[in-house]
């Protein structure tokens, strides 16, 4: 029986730019970030208030996953906003998405109600885009 | 500047002056708000209150400073804006639960085996298939 999941794969253009997105304007925490002696960095991050999992950071770039034509096909993909990776989930939307708003993350809409609870969409500095969701109170 | 903007700009206040001494004074005027009204909106957004929020930006950039090696202790006691080593040492470990010299010397172990045996933290998976050979 699987239990739960322990990592979560986002892939960006720019491992640093992203460190830079995640950690210092969704304050998020690194969780590991390793480099092999072939160049291949490790780079995972998580909510601070969530230890058990970890957001891996994945450059795509040509080598031995992808050949040159896939790495320009996902990355385009990517770039163009056409992945959606996920929801993000916050105590109070409006507030974080004026935190956010505030750092200059760009947000595709803004704090909505919807039968799930209160919800906003908003972009990485590679192009995917995420929920940032609230639960409606008492869920 | 409406309700959200408000309270945000008191926390954004935190992050950016933690390290001086903040009072609820301060930070209920910077989100124009009374000092009651401020405190009630600030934990009914957060779920904590200012004061444990600073708390935790304090410890979280001490944790940071502590790994980076640099400057000692007491010299990261001071620049994360508490006034004695005992009163940062007592909310470090209430925090993490360890002393910062303990959380200090672990993170220097684990940085060390990050450099010298990065594969001890890399699933296989992830590094057969996405590295080069080595």
């Amino acid at each position: 029986m699987i239990t739960r999941i322990s990592h979560y794969t986002i892939y960006v253009l720019d491992q640093d730019q992203a460190y830079d997105f995640y950690v210092n304007k969704l304050g998020f925490e690194v969780a590991t970030d390793a480099t092999m002696d072939s160049g291949f960095r490790w780079l995972t991050v998580r909510p601070k208030e969530q230890k058990d999992i970890e957001i891996v950071l994945m450059l795509v770039k040509p080598g031995p996953m992808y050949d040159d034509h896939t790495a320009a096909q996902l990355r385009e993909l990517i770039q163009k906003g056409k992945l959606g990776s996920g929801v993000f989930e916050t105590n109070d939307c409006r507030a974080t998405y004026a935190e956010l708003k505030a750092k200059g993350v760009e947000f595709m809409s803004e704090p909505k109600e919807q039968f799930y609870g209160i919800e906003a969409l908003f972009k990485d500095n590679s192009g995917n885009w995420f929920s940032l969701s609230q639960k409606p109170k008492g869920n | 500047m409406d309700l959200y903007a408000r309270i945000v700009r008191a926390k954004l206040f935190i992050d950016e002056h933690y390290s001086s001494p903040i009072d609820l004074e301060t930070l209920s005027s910077e989100a124009c708000f009374s000092k009651y009204h401020f405190l009630r909106l600030f934990k009914r957004t957060y779920n904590k209150t200012p004061y444990q929020y600073l708390s935790e930006i304090r410890i979280e950039k001490a944790k940071q400073k502590l790994k980076a090696e640099i400057a000692s202790i007491s010299e990261v006691c001071e620049e994360v804006g508490f006034e004695s080593n005992t009163s940062f040492t007592a909310k470090f470990k209430e925090y993490t639960g360890e002393t910062p010299a303990v959380f200090r010397l672990r993170a220097m172990q684990t940085q060390h085996l990050v450099k010298t045996q990065p594969t001890r933290f890399i699933p296989n998976c992830f590094s057969s298939q996405f590295s080069p050979e080595e």
